[in-house]
């Protein structure tokens, strides 16, 4: 069975790449969807034989890399995390590749997109199940290289290819930490299996090392090498510029892959190793640090943004950062819980968005649209499940969650929790205002856009519908029925098992009364004031806006990250190059080496050209001098 | 054993050149040239296979091996194959009769001559990888040489004189100092037999000069910074068939020397230096790709990037550790075979359009779609994807060298990030966005025997990517035992200065 579930995506992917001239195109959208379904179910099944059964599997597929005491295999894990991740990637993957068939209907590349989607679906599960490091870091590359494909599907456009390779380099800087990471890992332990380097932690927490003249703690250094790479997948501050540029994939893209599933690796590899970062005080203080950065930071980005996808893509960034703080705190399942509601609701924030883009005919600035909430009646109600669901509305999903991280925050006691907890506030209010923006200028207000009549606008086709039906029914409901199971106190720590360990086990008390009712109340008392504000009162808000020009420009161009990396990073290494090539490799090496050599020689035959003149009393007196210099030498001497 | 097979595989493609040269004519309406030599080379290739069939993966000691007199008391003819050589002999056979294959209308004139200069070449190139006998590698070493440099001179571009020149300047200057040492390892130990001076070791208060001597031979042809200048050239110049030869294979060969002869022979002149090929291949490894960045030339950028794939060989094979050395013959294995693939996708495209500047391309996915999957899957090799036998390689010779020094590591894995920016950058440029330069549309995709020619080497790079197995298990015993023995010389050595 776990076979089935790892290598359909695959089967379909290779199916649909390469032989979809003889299977035709609507053939490879189905046998992509069907298979990757398939696998959606398989999943489904393991997750509950996991819940009642605590199921457990270990699978040797083959040997990979073997070379002295380096031992790597291709292998199938199956335990409590991974089965989470299962359901979460084929459930949502299935989910995309239904609503793409509708989406990219007109698009002449539907198998190549197809493929992508699967082969992206096969990488995330080689992530997801993998025993070791090694294979965890194939699919960690595998997805991002998928991502590469398809945010540049639309090789047309320049935008998309310079979005495509800026994701795949920043991701690679993150893969730099990552690869020291697995590099120290097995360095330390001699073996890069989970297992086995898991179990032998304890023994090496005081082992120090030199470095470049810093005594730095082992493990330390581990944890924040690893977090590095956590960062770049997924887009923590200082390493997020590439997932706004990200959108330019088509949205399903968006949906799976920078919503849902790969964007998340990076919480993933942090809860599974659990058994690591618990031995690191200082890693996890920095996890919640940069955690808490970020969500607040993106919040703040998302205030201003007009594109509909970046607005959701911030949020994306943001919540991110909340599932990071949770780990942070040390409450890796509620880090896992957000991560699993998250998927949802904002699988469906971004499918709803692309339902509206569609409808829209590409239209993607939030101040063109307006008023449609007639014309695009499913799309408005499963946007607004969706939006309910990520402000973390009272009894939706989103709020069992968010609201968790914050409690847990709070609870771990330290000034760095109190201040954890207080930002998640703010920033849980600042992600209420942000999607209601969204919300009330998308379908409320009056319409604006010049170019599509209103009456034009029509609502996208059942196939597309259908699913983000189903990411709704998630949104509202996952989060009631899995809060026992995910971070309920006795039955949590039997569902995760050793999936995730606890050095002690997470406080079981309750913070007080007020502070349970507080973001709950913040989020929805910001409901009437962003309506007013977006759809009554425009003039406030114009009128605030001209009032703080510099910080507006500062959060509108995303606080100059990109042009200050683009000075730093880009333009520099580029001049570098320049001189290295133009200066030392041509000017110098060149003409000192080579060059210069056959020069010396030609200069030099040129003299000795001299010598050989052809008349005798020159020869002759040439023998002169040397005979006599040979007799005043040998009569000196 | 009775039949000689690694004579056989050394004289196979020179006697079908000699065939050749006597039974054909430049101007053969009919090719027969061309068949033949494929049929050599892939007879050559099957043999080869044979060969690695019939090898015994767990004997650390030479196999296969012929010793014949040649010049009495002094020079004898000795071949032989551990585990490292027989990876290089097979990738020379695979790689020769693809080259061939690959030669169609790029070479216009004296195509016999051309088929000839390349069986000579992969007889020599086998050569080198068996030889036991310092002489007889010399000749095999510096005989690669004088095909290279014909195919350079005579088959190049515009400045092939220039280039073939300064390829023959550098590599020849290098080569001087190694033939110096090799006599004077002669004079010192009274032999030239590769496997007896293992035995008996050769003194240390030598060693530190021979292998400086060895070094600037090897570190040219690697080539290491910062004599690496003549590579760009050369390749820029060479046709696609001369590049690939010499970046698949001519380049191994100084990698091989600097695990066979550097560090098997003078263990306590490596172990000193070890510091300056360090040095050296980061430097290469940085700088060149920051020039790989800037390239404009397809040809020159590749040319670059090689530079620094083999910095990466340099450093792994210095490291001393199991992974480090298996990953850089790992490495050098999957340089062969990317980078051929790499130069003849250029090959390629410069047939039909006559350009290799980067800016004349672009948009090109829209007219050759099967061309852009298989460019695709070289270009990810090169930049190291896990699943690639790019990754394998770099991985090992980073972890190996994690081992070893911790900045060195972290400095050379830099060198894996810029990888990816100048190769995706490259791709892009070429393949996507739309079609400007009109002349553009009227190019065809790869026809059946180009396919045929890239999808063959792409198999392999990722079959070996995902399954590295056959080929590690195959190097590993005998890189063990190379690892040992450097040990325990090293050990006496320091023994003895106490």
């Amino acid at each position: 069975m776990e076979y089935f579930i790892l290598f359909l995506p695959l089967i379909g992917a290779i199916l649909s790449g390469f032989f979809h001239k003889i299977i035709g195109d609507k053939f490879c959208n189905y046998i992509t969807s069907i298979f990757v379904s398939i696998s959606a179910i398989l999943s489904i099944i393991i997750f509950y034989n996991v819940i009642l059964n605590n199921y457990e599997n270990n699978i040797l597929i083959a040997k990979w890399i073997n070379s002295g005491n380096l031992q790597v295999n291709w292998s199938i894990k199956i335990d409590a995390l991974s089965s989470v991740m299962l359901v979460v990637v084929n459930l949502i993957s299935s989910l995309v590749h239904f609503y793409s068939i509708g989406y990219m209907s007109h698009d002449p590349h539907k198998p190549r997109f197809m493929a992508y989607l699967s082969l992206f679906t096969f990488a995330m599960l080689t992530l997801v199940t993998s025993d070791n490091f090694l294979q965890l870091f194939f699919g960690w590359e595998g997805v991002g290289l998928c991502s590469y494909f398809l945010i540049g599907f639309w090789f047309k456009k320049k935008s998309a290819n310079s979005a495509a390779i800026k994701a795949f380099l920043v991701n690679r800087v993150g893969d730099f930490g990552f690869a020291l990471g697995i590099f120290l890992i097995f360095y330390l332990f001699g073996t890069v299996n989970y297992a086995e380097v898991f179990q032998s932690v304890p023994l090496y927490i005081n082992i120090d090392l030199d470095f470049l003249g810093l005594n730095l703690n082992a493990i330390n250094l581990i944890c924040i090498l690893l977090f590095i790479g956590a960062m770049g997948k997924s887009a923590q501050f200082f390493l997020h510029t590439w997932l706004p540029d990200a959108m330019e994939g088509p949205t399903p893209v968006s949906a799976l892959i920078h919503a849902a599933t790969m964007v998340t690796a990076g919480v993933f590899l942090v809860v599974r190793c659990s058994p690591i970062y618990e031995y690191s005080e200082f890693a996890l203080s920095v996890i919640t640090t940069i955690g808490m950065t970020t969500a607040l930071f993106a919040a703040s980005i998302a205030l201003v943004q007009n594109d509909i996808k970046k607005i959701i893509a911030y949020s994306t960034c943001s919540q991110l950062g909340y599932m990071f703080f949770a780990a942070g705190v040390g409450a890796y399942n509620v880090a896992m819980f957000h991560l699993f509601t998250h998927a949802f609701f904002k699988a469906l924030l971004f499918l709803g968005a692309g339902s509206v883009i569609h409808a829209f005919n590409n239209e993607q600035n939030i101040n063109k649209m307006g008023g449609v909430r007639n014309k695009l009646p499913f799309t408005y109600m499963l946007m607004l499940i969706g939006t309910l669901a990520l402000t973390g509305f009272p009894m939706l999903s989103g709020f069992y969650s968010k609201d968790a991280i914050i409690e847990f925050a709070y609870l771990k006691g330290s000034s760095l929790g109190y201040y954890a907890a207080s930002i998640g506030i703010f920033t849980a209010l600042m992600t209420s205002i942000y999607s209601w923006r969204l919300f009330f200028k998308t379908f409320h207000g009056d319409f604006n856009n010049q170019e599509i009549k209103i009456n034009n606008i029509h609502e996208s086709p059942m196939v597309m519908i259908v699913p983000l039906i189903i990411l709704a029914i998630g949104s509202v409901f996952a989060g009631y029925f899995f809060k026992d199971l995910f971070i309920g106190f006795e039955k949590s720590y039997q569902f995760w098992s050793s999936s995730i360990f606890f050095l002690e086990p997470l406080s079981n008390e309750h913070p007080p009364n007020w502070f349970l009712f507080l973001t709950p109340t913040l989020v929805v008392f910001s409901i009437p004031i962003s309506f007013y504000l977006f759809v009554k009162r425009k003039d406030l808000l114009v009128y605030f806006v001209d009032g703080n020009r510099p910080f507006y420009n500062f959060l509108k161009n995303k606080w100059y990250f990109d042009e200050i990396y683009d000075y730093i990073f880009v333009k520099s290494l580029k001049k570098i190059g320049i001189y290295f090539w133009k200066k030392i490799d041509v000017l110098i090496i060149d003409r000192l080496g080579p060059d210069g050599i056959s020069n010396i020689i030609k200069i030099l035959s040129n003299k000795a050209v001299k010598f050989q003149s052809g008349y005798i009393y020159q020869y002759a007196f040439i023998m002169l001098v040397g005979f006599s210099a040979l007799l005043t030498y040998l009569i000196v001497k | 054993m009775d039949i000689p097979i690694l004579s056989l595989l050394i004289c196979l493609p020179a006697i079908g050149a000699l065939f050749i040269l006597f039974t054909t004519s430049n101007s053969n309406k009919y090719n027969s040239h061309k068949y033949i030599s494929i049929f050599i080379s892939v007879v050559n290739f099957f043999l080869s296979i044979y060969l690695w069939y019939q090898f015994d993966k767990s004997n650390p000691t030479f196999q296969f091996v012929e010793n014949r007199n040649w010049i009495y008391g002094f020079i004898n003819y000795k071949v032989g194959i551990d585990g490292i050589s027989i990876l290089f002999i097979i990738l020379t056979t695979f790689i020769t009769p693809l080259c061939i294959l690959s030669v169609n209308s790029t070479i216009k004139k004296r195509l016999k001559d051309f088929l000839i200069a390349i069986l000579i070449m992969e007889s020599l190139m086998i050569g080198v990888f068996c030889s036991l006998d310092l002489v007889i590698f010399y000749l095999f070493f510096e005989g690669g040489l004088i095909p290279m440099f014909l195919i350079i001179g005579i088959w190049g571009g515009e400045r092939r004189v220039y280039s073939a020149f300064k390829f023959f300047l550098y590599t020849l200057l290098g080569s001087v100092l190694m033939l110096v040492a090799i006599i004077y390892i002669y004079w010192i130990t009274g032999t030239t037999d590769v496997e007896k001076l293992y035995q008996i070791g050769i003194d240390a208060k030598y060693q530190k000069i021979l292998w400086l001597a060895f070094f600037s031979s090897f570190a040219v042809k690697t080539p290491m910074w910062p004599v690496h200048t003549w590579l760009p050239d050369a390749h820029v110049e060479a046709p696609t068939a001369g590049s690939v030869l010499l970046a698949a294979i001519l380049l191994k060969m100084a990698g091989y020397g600097f695990i066979r002869f550097s560090i098997g022979l003078f263990p306590i002149g490596s172990e000193y230096f070890v510091t300056l090929v360090y040095i050296l291949s980061l430097i290469a490894i940085i700088y060149t790709s920051l020039v790989a960045l800037m390239q404009e030339d397809m040809k020159k950028l590749i040319a670059y990037s090689s530079v620094a794939h083999m910095g990466f060989v340099t450093l792994g094979i210095f490291t001393m550790t199991q992974q480090g050395i298996e990953g850089s013959i790992f490495q050098m294995i999957s340089h062969g075979i990317i980078s051929a693939a790499l130069f003849l996708c250029v090959g390629v495209i410069y047939e039909r359009m006559h350009t290799r500047q980067i800016k004349n391309y672009g948009g090109i996915v829209t007219v050759m779609p099967k061309y852009s999957i298989v460019l695709m899957i070289f270009t990810l090799g090169a930049l190291g994807l896990p699943g690639t036998t790019g990754f394998v390689g770099e991985f090992l010779i980073l972890i190996g060298a994690f081992k070893d020094n911790f900045l060195v590591a972290v400095i050379a894995s830099f060198g894996v990030i810029l990888g990816a920016a100048y190769m995706l950058w490259l791709y892009k440029r070429v393949v996507f966005g739309e079609i400007i330069n009109k002349d553009l549309r009227n190019m065809l995709d790869l026809n059946k025997s180009e396919l045929i020619i890239l999808s063959s080497l792409a198999i392999p790079s990722l079959y070996f990517g995902f399954y590295p197995e056959p080929l590690i298990s195959t190097v590993e015993i005998s890189v063990t035992n190379l690892i040992n023995n450097y040990n325990s010389s090293l050990d006496i050595y320091l023994a003895n200065k106490k």
